[in-house]
């Protein structure tokens, strides 16, 4: 639905009037600030529950609409000495939100990308819903304010210099963010911003460039904080200089979610080098100090006693009767043939590099966070609300993040900073400890995954999919949005992580009836959004039974797919990556190729595989590591409607791709008598060099719907479900646990007491 | 306390702290030096990967007590002037790649390839697959192919000059 559709409610901030013209604000003050509302027009309308709705509404569709009656002015400020400055509501965790959106600004403006200065906003409680990075909705929902906010600046900058120069607005040109008269006079925008400042807010309505006009967006462009990060400048939070912030850790359960019961040894632990404070906390027993190191001294040092956890003696075994018990019925069998599977995807690890982690400094009348937030707001009234201070006395502000993976969508650290610096009076730099990060971090849900497909001849009659899994904790915010949005949405009364499911999956093939439902049980868990969410897990149980039908039937893996796909876009991928990878080509015996692919965020990828499971590649010798299969090479299309930049699209596909790779073959989390066996990056097998793939090759389809889809985590589910098939044909069993190797433990498990390993001292050793 | 002298980025540096913090923490807490990243503490993710005189050494490791007054740290932020430059070609290349994404391990990826590059030439050879194969830093954003490509890259430009 385009936004002029008069059936469409006006919509602030983008609301149609004509065709590309949409309103903007001119605000009041001393150098030029333009804006637009944040939200557009809604495609979601109610409806009838249909067994296509994402078809009718996406997830992504809801948070756009969610947005629409609170929304509020996102502005782009013209500073005197030239440069765009814009204050993003949303978090850059890598995904290359802050260039995608430089861009935007530099086309619209026709101002260098150099002088657009991307910053992230604090908290902005006024835009509730509207400032929560997830479900790869950002340059979805952004996409036209933005450029709005620009084309405004832009039009009344080229307005300043008529008047300037006493000649017409169209004699002039806007270039390289300098403005030319017909003689050759001209004048930089920065010298113009003071003259095109608003006396009062206005209104002003704007047209937007046209797409064949785009000479930025469209183009690959690096990273706008590129040199930050090579040369050791890009601050995260824990490289924050915030004056008497001192480093501080906490000593953590042995087992999920235990509770402090008695510390021995305070005193004696506040003694120690370095050591100022030892409180107790929520989570468990914070010490600060001058140094991480002497934190992670005297939290190995600190003798507490500790009460049951929330997932006390259970394991990967309880755990999955648990899931088996709480599976929907996949009803009677039809009397027609039928292919069946029951798949296992064990607990998953979303720890990123950067662990979790905040800096707080809280006052008797205020506090003032900084972290990497993904729901800034959700956390400033979740520690307003523990530190018993109005929302108002809390400043969040949002610092670049070093990776999410959906682990950014929760504030588990800020809190923890909050009330550490309450009880300790002192302003604290709070960090969890990688083994912390790993036992008590939120994790993927465990989950099974039951499949049906029934046909006759060369008819599909029905396809059944029931997902159970360990219950998704989408307390971030999400959760809230729905719950404002659950009477709009066509899925019923249905709760939030079904209405998620049921906005995320969508089905690609023509299969006749079909149904797909999840339950969820045991919330003892601290889980969350992990990358793509549901989707992987449940992409991958359907590609690997399509598989199995194509093989019962006597088709061809790739055939099969491509003549019963729904949609253009999808078939076109498919064939791309068919075409390039040279599917169908001989190999040796122990190699294979595998074909998948995964539509959402109005996206659509392919994946084309090529894994080798030879005895001498799977037992290649990796020093404290896993080797396994080795996918050897990977061709990948990708279709997001428009590429605003392909670059950095490419990048979320190469990331997506290693996470698929280590989702089927080494990644996971084992679960033993309450706790989790995995304490750092030697225990986790997440992808390494070693399981790279030697050829990676990202093709990004042509413009297809002339807007943006999401794309930071689109490539997940497709590679998860490619490697799978390839693995399957390469052993010629198809794998029904993942990761495949889960059930050998390939290092030997850390200490719980104390909860964290001592650093090594022997560096000097290994010099290379 | 006692007092531990070290040079670091070309600096004579004297910290006061006890023989037993490791150098990551004399460099991020002490000394604000915040290139090297935490993201283990045991020396497996290599985040914190600098050089210890001119080779590759996790600071997470590393008891300050064990630096003589001569040992020569160099973290990210001393590289480019290890080649008098504004940005060493490791650093280019990584630029020309687009390689990071988050940028919280690049630093150390970066130490290590350019200690990696220097060790392959000392030895007369051109990096290979199984060199890159053994870099163990990890990427949690996966940024693994276009970090081959800057290596690759960064050493056929260093031979060029050589």
């Amino acid at each position: 639905m385009s936004s002029s559709d008069p059936s469409t409610p006006p919509g602030p901030g983008a609301r149609g009037v004509g065709r590309r013209r949409f309103l903007g604000y001119v605000l009041a003050a001393p150098t030029l600030v333009a804006a637009a509302e944040l939200g557009r027009a809604p495609g979601a309308e109610a409806g009838i529950p249909s067994p296509e709705i994402t078809e009718l509404t996406d997830l992504n569709d809801v948070m756009t609409a969610a947005a629409l009656p609170t929304s509020k002015l996102i502005t782009v400020e013209v500073d005197e000495d030239g440069t765009v400055s814009f204050a993003l509501p949303r978090a850059e965790v890598g995904q290359g939100i802050t260039t995608s959106t430089a861009m935007l600004i530099a086309e619209e403006m026709d101002v260098p990308l150099d002088r657009v200065r991307v910053t992230l906003a604090d908290a902005r409680p006024e835009l509730m819903f509207n400032q929560l990075t997830g479900a790869s909705n950002t340059t979805i929902s952004t996409y036209t304010p933005v450029r709005v906010a620009a084309a405004v600046a832009r039009g009344r900058l080229l307005e300043a210099a008529a008047t300037q120069l006493g000649t017409a607005v169209t004699d002039l040109t806007l270039k390289a963010g300098v403005i030319t008269d017909a003689v050759g006079r001209s004048i930089g925008i920065g010298a113009l911003s003071a003259k095109a400042a608003g006396i009062r807010t206005e209104q002003v309505s704007v047209e937007l460039k046209r797409r064949e006009e785009f000479s930025v967006i469209g183009k690959p462009h690096n990273r706008v904080d590129a040199l930050a990060a090579v040369t050791g400048r890009k601050k995260f939070a824990m490289d924050l200089d915030v004056p008497g912030a001192e480093p501080t850790m906490v000593c953590r359960p042995p087992t999920i979610n235990g509770k402090v019961g008695a510390v021995a040894n305070p005193d004696e632990v506040r003694a120690m080098p370095g050591v100022s404070d030892v409180v107790v906390i929520s989570t468990g027993v914070a010490v600060r100090a001058k140094t991480f190191g002497q934190c992670i001294d005297a939290v190995r040092a600190l003798r507490v006693s500790w009460k049951p956890g929330t997932a006390e003696g259970k394991s990967d075994e309880t755990v999955l009767r648990e899931l088996r018990a709480a599976e929907p019925p996949l009803g009677l069998p039809s009397p027609a043939r039928s292919v069946e599977g029951e798949f296992t995807f064990h607990f998953r690890s979303n720890s990123a590099l950067e662990p979790n982690c905040a800096i707080a400094d809280v006052r008797s009348d205020r506090a003032e966070i900084w972290a990497a937030l993904k729901s800034p707001i959700v956390a400033q009234q979740a520690i307003a609300a523990r530190l018993k201070l109005p929302v108002g006395a809390v400043t969040v502000h949002v610092t670049e993040g070093g990776g999410s993976f959906g682990r950014k969508l929760f504030f588990d650290a800020a809190l923890e900073a909050a009330e550490a610096s309450r009880k300790t009076g002192k302003p604290v730099k709070l960090m969890w400890h990688r083994a912390d990060d790993s036992r008590q971090g939120r994790t993927h849900p465990m989950a099974t995954s039951r499949v049906r497909i029934s046909y006759s001849g060369d008819t599909v009659l029905s396809y059944k999919q029931r997902h159970t899994s360990v219950s998704t904790d989408l307390g971030h915010g999400l959760g809230e949005m729905f719950t404002a949005m659950a009477a709009k949405l066509p899925v019923g009364d249905i709760g939030f992580s079904e209405t998620f499911f049921q906005l995320t999956q969508s089905m690609p093939y023509d299969f006749g009836a079909n149904s797909r439902l999840l339950n969820e049980t045991d919330k003892g868990f601290n889980t969350g959004s992990m990358r793509n969410v549901y989707s992987p897990d449940v992409t991958c149980a359907r590609e690997l039974m399509v598989d199995r039908l194509a093989a019962k039937t006597g088709k061809d893996p790739y055939a099969f797919r491509r003549d019963f796909l729904r949609d253009d876009r999808a078939r076109a991928a498919l064939e791309t990556v068919a075409e390039t990878g040279n599917w169908g080509r001989s190999m040796p015996p122990g190699t294979a190729q595998g074909i998948a692919l995964h539509s959402e965020y109005h996206a659509t990828s392919a994946v084309l595989v090529e894994i080798d499971c030879r005895p001498e590649t799977v037992n290649r010798p990796v020093r404290n590591g896993v080797a396994g299969p080795r996918v050897t090479k990977v061709v990948f299309a990708v279709d997001v409607g428009l590429a605003v930049n392909p670059r950095g699209l490419e990048a979320q596909m190469m990331g997506c791709v290693m996470d698929g790779i280590a989702l089927t073959l080494t990644s996971s989390l084992h679960l033993r008598d309450g706790h989790f066996l995995e304490a750092s990056w030697d225990n986790y097998f997440y992808t390494r060099q070693w399981n790279t793939p030697p050829e990676l090759d990202i093709i990004i389809m042509p413009t297809s719907t002339g807007k943006p889809g999401g794309a930071g985590e689109l490539g997940v589910a497709a590679s998860m479900a490619a490697v799978a098939c390839a693995y399957g044909r390469a052993t010629g069993t198809m794998p029904t646990t993942f990761p495949i190797n889960h059930s050998t433990l390939s290092f030997e498990p850390k200490p719980t007491v104390p909860p964290i390993p001592q650093s090594p001292t022997d560096g000097l050793d290994h010099v290379r | 306390m006692p007092e531990h002298t070290f040079r670091l980025n070309g600096e004579q540096v004297t910290v006061d702290i006890a023989d037993d913090v490791r150098l990551l923490w004399v460099l991020r807490d002490v000394l604000g030096v915040t290139g090297p990243k935490y993201g283990c503490g045991i020396n497996v993710c290599k985040a914190c990967t600098s050089h210890l005189n001119g080779r590759a050494v996790n600071p997470c490791a590393v008891p300050v007590g064990d630096l003589r007054p001569t040992d020569e740290v160099t973290t990210i932020e001393g590289l480019p002037a290890t080649v008098g430059a504004d940005l060493h070609p490791m650093q280019q290349a990584w630029l020309d790649q687009d390689v990071a994404q988050c940028g919280y391990c690049q630093p150390g990826q970066i130490m290590a390839a350019v200690a990696l590059v220097r060790r392959v030439a000392e030895e007369g050879r051109e990096v290979t697959e199984e060199d890159l194969d053994g870099i163990r830093n990890i990427c949690r954003c996966g940024t693994y192919p276009r970090i081959r490509e800057a290596i690759k890259a960064a050493a056929e430009a260093t031979r060029g000059q050589g």
